[in-house]
């Protein structure tokens, strides 16, 4: 199957792959997924007192897509705050990367990790 | 070297120049372009005389008498033929059909028909290297067993099964035993005289032939009788009609040929380099070879590093063509059947890949892509949360993942 030069640029050079202390409690920590499925990815923010994504790593277990879209969503929410990260949508992701209908999932997952990891952080923060 | 460089033999092979060269001559006005069933002029008669010499050169690949050869499309056909043939004709004895769950899918898809049409199939399991239990196999047959099929080397993972024995077991419960042999043929030596099958599919392209043609071997003692899948003028001894394609077979009897004479050759050149390949990658953690390591054919090495995903692998293994045992690229999320009748573990094979080696492959070759797999096994892991866990010490297996 042939990739886009967005999803082969990502792959070839994954932005912001790393993992933050999962315990430092301005870290939010998705990880959606699953092995037999062929994907999991670890989504890590780092969100500071205004509530501003700071910075973003990722590690996926996954296909090219799965990877180029996590490495694009880590890009896309520095900066952000975190109802405006929580507002990306798969379909922006998806278009972005000119992801074909097969690899749909990759830009959901892609999604699911941003809202698991600020369903992370404000369980974190009530505690 | 040309990039990629080319390792899924398993897949199709190029055609041997030596059989290029002999398909050539069957085409125009210049060469024999002649139907083979035209018996009033010479045309005919010199097209049915290539047919003649290729058909005993594949008889004599395996040992067979050349009468006992039917030409077909291909092992998919061949299967078709022999396993409904067989079924439909010797239906009043019995409606039990038995096979294996590693099989390919023109077997397994052939069998499901089967069931649709009243028949009652037994999809035996394996062992953990491939292997099928004799035990199981006999546990399985029945009075009403009409068929086993059973192929002789996996496409996917290259394990051998121990098709002397089976047939065996057949004859002595008078089973009628089809072999599927499309991976086998002209790699391995094959002594039908020997061998107690009643059917075996081949197929040319997997044996440096052309696409397009294949060839179903119907054993005459015991005489083994089949119902035809394709009407129209009775070619074949009524076994498969239509114009015999006389280039297609011309070169299918010629990569019959030099495969016989090259037999040892060709296994000792793809025995050193799967050493090599193997020598190679071998001290790279969690990395597994797929089947039986010592029943098998060298030819197709399927291997697993674990905990990283085989579709990514491919992606970064770009200087070579092979394939995954991943089916991430097709619309399921299933990985392969075969890895996992063998009781792999998802991860395990997602994480597949299968490297086959042929005639054409060079020591350069391996050299190449034994460093281009080191490096991307080591870039993939750094970005895989599966390997960061399981360095950290996670339990893979007791985790409740969100599946989706």
């Amino acid at each position: 199957m042939a990739y886009s030069e967005k999803v082969i640029d990502h792959y070839e050079n994954p932005r912001n792959v790393g993992s933050f202390d999962k315990n430092d409690p301005s870290i939010a920590t998705g990880m959606v997924g699953a092995p037999a499925c062929g994907d999991v990815m670890k989504l890590q923010l780092k969100i500071d007192d205004k509530g501003i994504i700071s910075d973003a790593k990722f590690k996926t277990y996954g296909c090219g897509s799965a990877i180029a879209s996590s490495s694009l969503v880590t890009e896309w929410v520095k900066g952000k705050s975190i109802e405006e990260a929580q507002a990306l949508s798969n379909t922006e992701i998806a278009e972005e990367l000119a992801l074909p209908p097969v690899k749909i999932h990759c830009s959901i997952l892609a999604e699911d990790a941003i809202k698991a990891a600020i369903e992370d952080y404000k369980s974190k923060s009530s505690n | 070297m040309k990039l990629p460089i080319y390792l899924d033999y398993a897949a199709t092979t190029p055609v041997d120049p030596r059989v290029a060269e002999q398909m050539m001559n069957c085409l125009t006005m210049d060469g024999t372009f002649g139907n083979p069933a035209s018996r009033s002029h010479r045309y005919g008669w010199q097209a049915e005389e290539l047919v003649d010499i290729a058909r005993n050169n594949i008889a004599e690949l395996v040992n067979a008498d050349p009468r006992e050869i039917v030409f077909t499309s291909g092992a998919t056909e061949s299967n078709n033929l022999a396993i409904k043939g067989a079924a439909n004709f010797y239906s009043k004895k019995g409606k039990h059909v038995i096979t294996a769950k590693t099989e390919h899918k023109a077997v397994l898809d052939t069998c499901r028909e089967l069931e649709r049409q009243g028949y009652e199939v037994t999809y035996l399991d394996v062992m953990a290297n491939g292997l099928i239990d004799l035990d199981v196999l006999e546990k399985a047959m029945r009075d009403d067993t009409v068929l086993v099929s059973i192929m002789h080397i996996n496409n996917e993972i290259g394990v051998m099964q121990d098709i002397k024995k089976i047939g065996e077991m057949c004859r002595e419960r008078k089973i009628i035993f089809h072999v599927d042999a499309a991976q086998s043929a002209g790699k391995v030596a094959i002594d039908l005289t020997d061998l107690k099958v009643d059917l075996m599919s081949f197929s040319a392209h997997k044996m440096y032939g052309p696409k397009g043609i294949g060839a179903l071997y119907v054993r005459r003692k015991p005489r083994i009788r089949l119902e035809a899948q394709m009407h129209g003028g009775g070619h074949e001894r009524g076994f498969r009609s239509g114009t015999l394609a006389v280039h297609q077979i011309v070169g299918m009897g010629e990569a019959a040929r030099v495969a016989k004479e090259d037999m040892e050759k060709d296994t000792q050149h793809i025995i050193e380099l799967r050493d090599r390949l193997w020598n190679g990658i071998k001290h790279i953690e969690e990395t597994y070879i797929n089947g039986d390591m010592e029943q098998r054919f060298p030819g197709i090495f399927n291997v697993s590093f674990n905990f990283v995903e085989g579709e990514s692998l491919i992606m970064a293994l770009k200087d070579m063509a092979v394939s995954s045992g991943s089916a991430c690229t097709s619309a399921s999320l299933e990985p392969s059947y075969v890895l996992r009748a063998l009781g792999l573990s998802d991860e395990l094979a997602h994480s597949s890949i299968r490297f086959s080696i042929g005639r054409f492959t060079t020591e350069e070759d391996i050299d190449h892509v034994i460093g281009q797999v080191n490096n991307s096994i080591d870039k993939l892991r750094e970005m895989s949360p599966l390997w960061e866990m399981f360095k950290d010490g996670v339990d893979l297996s007791k985790i409740e993942w969100a599946g989706h």
